[in-house]
């Protein structure tokens, strides 16, 4: 369905943008029909980065993406639009991610004036209540409130269904149930399972593992820009080979597994090193060498479908 | 025994009427323990931990002691506080991160800090140093401004501050939330060591996340809409917890191992009630699946085993 090719993405930093903060660094990796990808990282990681640009919320520095054999990486005005119809994406914040002084209604109303012309006010009330109850919401406790009379669990439910209106293919969610709570947020999350099973593809964009294993297929770990490991999420969760994929499941607080206090954990200083492995500074394998210092390790198939970028695997 | 809390109960006064948002808490806490307390947005945990160190404008004192190694601690009276906060009694606040004076060096807000409190600052200013060298920050750092450090090194500077005079009781509010998982784990076993070496006596952690708790925890306590559900040794809690709200919320947390093709988690229906006009009785009695005629009733926090209290009808019914 999507196919990233050598994606790149340059931010200009620095007070007169003299300097250049390599966010997103030659990115490949594609998404199949009907799959859940978990996009993992920490602050920093590019994951947020790599879904506003298949969203073409911002553009691609360098390369292509690939929807459907067709590079959208470029696409404007008319071309984007009709990708709108077919690619969405919800946010982290539900809150700021609609009109707050708009009812329901005029929110979805506003769906159909930009989208779906030609359609009966009666025939387009149905649909939007069939969407509501698809994500689980009673119509009649949504429609003709404000957002704020809703909860967060509800609003984030609520936007997924402005996106399901267009009848799309593909959803982008990012960080969609990190401000719920624990007893709605699994809610959400088996909303994005159902919606798979009726053949909705997902990219979901997390920080936190174990959500990512819950609902993922397959998982992408991203490091600084780079893709650090990528495979079948059974896989990665449970063998990882890269020494950061093994640092971040050996931090995540689980209520079925203490710690282990031995591990020690070299933290993110706010650097990394350039011109070799991103890694290198923080990585505690033993073996760690020159070559990891000065040559990028390349993305490579340790099995088939695993990608590990390790020079000591 | 370091805190003892009695009946505690403590209002924030709004146009429309007061909050209800902390009601009859009452808990003890031992010498050295470290107590989780955990529960979801608005179920008042912060307001608890708040209400032991500082009422702000809005908020009422109703009634309930709280007494700090016997001494009763005047919560209700901002000024009498002034004399306990810092040094017996003091906190790490929610987006502890902002917590610092932007304008000030490091070294010298906390210099002005430790001489607000009528201390000799030479005096401390070693210790301090050595503090900041446990937390794996560089004694530069104070001669900086808090805008040039990082997320992680500034949480860490926090804590320093927090504890540097040693507090009888800390509360820590959601410190470990906006962090990225491998800071997240040093800087709670920074805590557990913070404890250890008697930098402090007891704590309370405020999370909404309780896997963080179940890491560093002794006991965790819980609290549905501004009530006691259960407090428990840490195991207790996680492995086998007695009242539904415990119960539902623990199954719902994703594990790694669990896949939703495998098996699927449910969350609890239903949402919190506001608080302006909380149900009598016990408050989590419309979303519970076990509810019955007597959840009309507050339920009273009994000890169904040694240290672990839960306040539902059910579980009091079952231990008669």
């Amino acid at each position: 369905m999507f196919k990233l090719e050598n994606v790149s993405k340059i931010f200009k930093v620095g007070t007169f943008g003299g300097k250049e903060l390599i966010a997103v660094d030659n990115i490949n990796f594609s998404i199949d029909d009907g799959e859940i990808i978990a996009l993992i990282g920490e602050s920093g990681s590019g994951k947020t980065t790599i879904g506003k640009m298949i969203l073409r919320l911002i553009d691609v520095s360098s390369g292509k993406i690939i929807f459907k054999g067709k590079d959208i990486s470029r696409y404007k005005n008319d071309k984007l639009k009709q990708y709108y119809r077919r690619v969405q994406g919800v946010f982290q914040d539900p809150f700021s991610s609609i009109n707050p002084i708009f009812k329901a209604d005029r929110i979805f109303e506003s769906v159909r004036e930009e989208f779906i012309s030609g359609i009966s006010k009666i025939e387009w009330n149905k649909k939007v209540e069939n969407t509501l109850l698809r994500v689980g919401l009673n119509p009649e406790h949504i429609l003709n409130k404000y957002p704020h009379q809703l909860s967060g669990g509800q609003l984030q439910r609520f936007l997924i269904a402005r996106a399901l209106l267009l009848n799309i293919e593909f959803l982008i969610a990012d960080e969609v149930i990190s401000m719920l709570d624990a007893s709605t947020r699994i809610d959400v999350l088996n909303l994005l399972g159902k919606l798979r099973e009726s053949g909705l593809s997902i990219l979901f964009i997390t920080h936190d593992l174990s959500l990512g294993y819950y609902i993922s297929d397959r998982s992408v770990i991203l490091y600084k820009g780079r893709i650090a490991e990528m495979g079948a999420t059974q896989k990665i969760y449970h063998h990882p080979m890269h020494p950061y994929t093994k640092m971040l499941l050996a931090s995540v607080p689980q209520i079925n597994q203490e710690w282990d206090r031995d591990v020690i954990l070299v933290e993110d200083g706010g650097q990394w090193n350039e011109g070799g492995c991103v890694y290198f500074d923080r990585c505690m394998n033993p073996e760690k060498d020159q070559q990891c210092e000065y040559q990028p390790p390349e993305l490579i198939e340790v099995e088939p479908g695993h990608f590990v970028s390790c020079w000591h695997i | 025994m370091s805190l003892s809390v009695e009946n505690l109960t403590v209002y924030y006064q709004t146009l429309q009427g007061q909050v209800k948002a902390l009601e009859d808490a009452s808990f003890t806490l031992a010498d050295g323990e470290i107590m989780g307390l955990a529960g979801e947005s608005g179920c008042g945990k912060t307001t608890l931990g708040f209400s032991l160190i500082y009422l702000t404008d809005q908020m009422r004192y109703i009634k309930g002691k709280v007494r700090l190694n016997g001494k009763v601690v005047p919560i209700w009276d901002n000024r009498k506080m002034d004399k306990f906060r810092y040094q017996d009694i003091s906190i790490i606040p929610q987006y502890a991160m902002s917590a610092m004076n932007p304008t000030k060096k490091i070294g010298k807000m906390v210099k002005d800090l430790v001489q607000s409190r009528g201390l000799d600052y030479s005096e401390i200013e070693q210790e301090f140093i050595r503090r900041v060298r446990l937390v794996k920050l560089s004694e530069d750092i104070l001669k900086m401004y808090p805008i040039e450090l990082s997320g992680g090194m500034k949480q860490r500077m926090v804590m320093v501050i927090s504890t540097l005079l040693n507090p009888e009781l800390l509360i820590a509010d959601e410190i470990t939330s906006a962090l990225d998982v491998s800071t997240q784990k040093a800087i709670a076993e920074m805590l557990v060591d913070f404890r250890n070496r008697k930098f402090l006596n007891s704590m309370i952690v405020i999370t909404h996340d309780i896997s963080i708790l179940y890491q560093i925890a002794d006991s965790i306590m819980v609290m549905y809409a501004g009530q006691l559900s259960e407090k428990g040794p840490r195991d207790a809690i996680i492995n086998s917890p007695k009242h539904p709200y415990t119960k539902l919320l623990i199954s719902s947390l994703p594990k790694i191992g669990i896949k939703y093709q495998e098996e699927k988690l449910t969350g609890i229906p239903g949402k919190p009630p506001l608080l302006l006009k909380p149900p009598v009785g016990c408050r989590f009695r419309d979303r519970c699946p076990l509810s019955y005629s007597k959840c009309k009733e507050v339920p009273p926090f009994v000890e169904v085993e040694k240290g672990h209290f839960v306040g539902c009808w059910k579980a009091v019914e079952e231990n008669v």
